[in-house]
């Protein structure tokens, strides 16, 4: 052992190494800072060169500063060296440094276990199937390393052949690895702190400012999938709430979260029972569907019925829900009207002027303000544009009087401060709308371009009221989607046919997600109930576990037992007869011929003794009279050795 | 540290090997055709494969800990091809069979050569050999025929030493291997001794030896057909009507040794057997005809590899 270890790597070996390590880097890239892809790239093309074609070694001077250099940007750029992004960094830039040394066999082993460990680690930051597709079609070069590392194999002229066998050890390991994924008791808490949420993905925030949602109205990846018991709502009422908005300090809208107080009374007139799965956010909101009656486990109903978890969404999470349609939200506003009516002072006073004329004009008639304000959005040439201009520091007036040019953000901010100026109560709600029905799979794919803002009024009598300004402007935008609104401002691959067919592709993400990344402990206990165990215990599932592991490996087993002979009638004839004599106390010996077994046989066994000796002299001939034995004489002897009675002997 | 570890696995081995014979297999030899089954064929995992069992327990714990389904479904692939590899390490060696082994000739203390035959039906990768120090890697196909050179020391029979077949395909993680123990025995033949007098012939024997003439030359003819060109006397022929031709004198048939046992009674018994060797040698290197008495049995005039090779075995099996 330990002196394979220490020979010197093959160029094949050397080969596959040095790809492993590069499908590993092409994995990592999407989330290493550029400078640090690019350079670990350049690293692993020089050394794969110079050991290739310079037949050299890494000097050993270099080993040191580049790790330096390495711990040094991670810290510099991650501000630390642990956490999931800057751990992830440093085992590539390592597994990188290692080829650098990796001039044994023993270092080719190490580095590729390392590999395997660090394409794990590009799990952490995407687990769509098509992620974990890749990774672990990322596992084949390390596997083909390792076996080239064996000495004695005939090496295929291709490098690409060299992956194959790797596919069908990993194709073969499917339904044991499946078994075990569905059976290994998942933990209910986790032992350590859960991976740190520092970063920030784009997504819902619970602070809105004007042009703040443009970077998230170009990423189309999934936000949540909702599927429905019965049908789903109409486009028009399909508004998922994230955050209401209550506080406007001149540029920005914020939420605050208060845990305290109960959640606003609600007459419900029409529910929908649905079932979320939410992709992870690193955020607590959990967005529902208008106005949730209750909070799932795990999470809080707020004030203003908006949904908080109790901790950041860091994995997929599946919740189901109950939500009022149609409904009357705190019929009596009390003591909170105040609230509703906030403005920052000395801001916006063009705004709050056009505001304080609608109240004389219409007195007390809120539903006819509402109706001035969107009929000055629909007629007062406005633009709907997700690339408007900037705004100034009257950001209101800029945008109601100047540029007339933006998105929901604009159109809601502006609406509720026209609102909130005429003395009505008024809030802005952010949150999705619309999204793609996917027939086939039943659910509804809302992704983060589908995020929108739109207000709330409190109208006697009513309630709070949906307004969504953005309707007014560009009504396509509630009822076709973001693309239809904006059309030629949204990269290419978010628009016309290719958007189409993502949405329908996005069943299989579903699929993925339901199946795996959302099967979790409270699915794993549920796992047995159509076998009539209600709920299966971490000691149950180790259990199976077990068995499903002695019955996988009995199986390869039979598998590796099976022994494929050639057929050959004359020889199996034989065998039957041995089997005959055997039990009659004659074994034939190993080493045996069978002229030298039957005359012992036939000595043996005096009573069958001519019988035996005619067999011995058909078998000879069958075998060595002729290059191919005549199939009258062939099967003269399997008579014979049919009709060969077995007499026990009485001792 | 190492050292001590080593001895204790030694001595383990030792044990293993008294308390169970079925485990290790070096207690009975057996006839050929040896041919691998489960019932001889044992794996334990490699120190990479504890190592690679020890990273994958810390993704396991990284996955769930995450509640990280897709990397959990990953280990699982992982930690499933690994179960699968020592299948295939088995695989390896199952079924495979040593047919034959056919031994070359060497004196005491020259390296002898062993042909080893092994045949499997399915074709195999990266078998090892391991028998007395020396190491081999094999890929099969079909039947090959291996090539082993084994030290020797003494004349006479020699037991082969158990060889030992194993694998660590396809990944290192996992080391199959299997004893063999064939029941086949080597023959070496005594070293010659290096210098000493000529057997010691009958009076008229030795009279009729003449010195060597080699390849002297005795004398020019005429040339005949067949006679080969080199040896036609070109510079004579010049000033000769006819091609003259060199006439070189032919040794005569030599002397026959009739080598005994007895005629060497002042030496002890392994150098008298090493200077029968040594005349054995010398009698085939010449071209003689020679015959060996030996005490137990006798060998009549002969010539010839296939005479000198019984000769040979015979002084080998000498008690």
């Amino acid at each position: 052992m330990t002196k394979s270890a220490a020979t010197p790597l093959d160029a094949r070996s050397f080969d596959l190494a040095a790809f492993g390590l590069a499908a590993v880097l092409a994995l990592h890239a999407p989330h290493l800072p550029w400078w640090l892809g690019a350079t670990l790239a350049a690293i692993l093309g020089l050394r794969w060169w110079q050991r290739r074609r310079q037949r050299a070694r890494a000097p050993a001077w270099l080993k040191l500063p580049l790790l330096a250099a390495l711990l040094l940007s991670i810290v510099s750029w991650y501000g630390n060296l642990f956490g999931q992004a800057p751990g992830a960094a440093l085992a590539v830039g390592l597994l990188v440094l290692k080829l650098l040394e990796t001039e044994t066999a023993r270092d080719a082993r190490v580095g590729m276990s390392f590999a395997c460990f660090t394409l794990m680690a590009a799990l952490l930051f995407d687990q769509s199937l098509t992620a974990t597709t890749t990774v672990a079609l990322g596992l084949l070069p390390p596997l083909a390393a390792l076996r080239s590392l064996e000495p004695g194999r005939r090496t295929p002229p291709a490098l690409w052949r060299e992956l194959l066998p790797g596919l069908g050890l990993l194709a073969a390991a499917l339904p044991l690895a499946l078994l075990a994924f569905l059976l290994l008791p998942r933990l209910n808490s986790p032992l350590w702190g859960a991976p740190n949420a520092g970063e920030q993905r784009t997504g819902l925030s619970d602070r809105m400012t004007p042009a703040g949602f443009t970077q998230l109205l170009v990423d189309d990846s999934p936000a949540l999938r909702v599927g429905f018991d019965g049908p789903p709502p109409p486009p028009g009422l399909r508004y998922f709430r994230a955050f209401v908005m209550a506080h406007y300090d001149g540029s920005s809208w914020t939420y605050r979260d208060v845990a305290s107080q109960p959640p606003v009374p609600l007459e419900a007139a029409q529910t929908v029972r649905y079932r979320i799965s939410l992709e992870p956010t690193r955020q607590r909101v959990l967005p529902t569907l208008d106005v949730p009656l209750a909070a799932p486990p795990g999470a809080s109903l707020r004030r203003d019925r908006e949904v908080i978890a109790d901790k950041p969404v860091d994995s997929l999470r599946d919740y189901t829900l109950e939500s009022a349609i149609r409904y009357r939200l705190e019929p009596q506003l009390g003591r909170h009207r105040a609230r509703w009516l906030q403005l920052p002072a000395g801001f916006d006073p063009r705004t709050l002027a056009l505001g304080r004329s609608w109240k004389a004009r219409y007195g007390s008639d809120d539903a006819a303000i509402v109706q001035a304000a969107l009929a000055l959005f629909h007629d007062g040439g406005f633009r709907y544009t997700l690339a408007p201009a900037p705004l100034g520091r009257d950001a209101m007036d800029d945008f109601l009087f100047d540029t007339r040019e933006g998105f929901c953000e604009h159109y809601s901010s502006a609406f509720t401060v026209l609102m909130r100026a005429a003395g009505i109560p008024a809030r802005v709600v952010t949150g999705y709308q619309g999204g793609y029905w996917n027939a086939l799979g039943g659910y509804l794919l809302v992704r983060n371009s589908d995020a929108h803002a739109w207000s709330e009024v409190w109208l006697a009598g009513r309630g709070w009221v949906r307004v969504d300004p953005t309707a007014a402007v560009r009504p396509q935008r509630i009822s076709m989607g973001a693309a239809a609104a904006a059309p030629g401002q949204l990269p290419w691959y978010q628009s016309g046919w290719l958007q189409s067919m993502r949405n329908r592709w996005d069943i299989v993400n579903r699929w993925w997600n339901l199946g795996v990344n959302g099967f979790d402990a409270l699915r794993q206990r549920g796992l047995l109930k159509p076998f009539g165990i209600r709920e299966a215990d971490p000691s149950t599932l180790a259990l199976l576990l077990a068995v499903a592991c002695v019955l996988a490996m009995a199986a390869g087993l039979a598998w590796v037992w099976r022994r494929r002979e050639p057929e050959d009638p004359a020889r199996t004839a034989l065998r039957q007869l041995e089997r005959k004599l055997a039990r009659q106390g004659v074994a034939r010996r190993a080493g045996e011929g069978p002229r030298d077994y039957l005359q012992r046989a036939a000595r043996m066994l005096p009573a069958q003794h001519d019988r035996l000796t005619e067999l011995m002299h058909r078998y000879l001939e069958l075998r060595y009279a002729h290059p191919e034995p005549t199939s009258e004489s062939l099967r003269a002897f399997q008579r014979a050795v049919r009709d060969f009675p077995v007499v026990r002997m009485v001792k | 540290m190492r050292a001590n570890l080593r001895r204790l696995a030694q001595r383990a081995g030792v044990w293993a090997e008294r308390r169970l014979p079925a485990l290790t297999r070096l207690r009975q030899p057996e006839p050929l055709p040896i041919e691998l089954g489960r019932r001889r064929i044992y794996i334990v995992p490699t120190a990479f494969g504890l190592g690679f069992g020890v990273l994958l327990l810390v993704m396991l714990v990284g996955a769930l800990n995450y509640a990280n389904n897709a990397a959990l479904l990953l280990t699982c692939m992982l930690g499933a091809a690994t179960a699968a590899s020592m299948l295939l390490a088995f695989r390896t060696l199952d079924g495979l069979s040593l047919r034959g082994i056919r031994a070359g000739h060497a004196v005491a203390g020259d390296p002898l050569e062993l042909v080893l035959d092994f045949a499997a039906q399915r074709a195999r990768e990266s078998v090892r050999l391991d028998c007395a120090g020396e190491s081999l890697a094999f890929a099969l196909q079909g039947t090959t025929e291996l090539r082993l050179r084994l030290a020797t020391t003494r004349r006479g029979w020699l037991v082969l030493p158990r060889l030992k077949l194993w694998s660590t395909w396809p990944l290192g993680l996992f080391r199959a291997w299997s004893w063999l123990h064939p029941q086949q025995s080597v023959l070496v033949w005594p070293r010659p001794e290096a210098a000493g007098p000529p057997p010691a012939l009958p009076g008229d024997a030795r009279e009729r030896l003449r010195p060597q003439a080699g390849e002297e030359l005795a004398a020019l003819r005429d040339y005949r057909r067949g006679d080969a060109p080199r040896h036609i006397a070109w510079k004579a022929s010049a000033r000769h009507h006819d091609l003259l031709v060199k006439d070189f004198d032919r040794p005569e048939p030599r002397e026959t040794w009739r080598l005994e046992w007895d005629a060497l009674r002042a030496l002890d018994r392994e150098a008298r057997i090493a200077r029968l060797a040594r005349w054995l040698g010398e009698a085939e290197a010449q071209g003689r005809r020679y015959s060996l008495q030996l005490p137990n049995e006798r060998i009549d005039i002969g010539s010839g590899p296939a005479h000198y090779a019984r000769c040979m075995s015979a002084l080998a099996v000498l008690p």
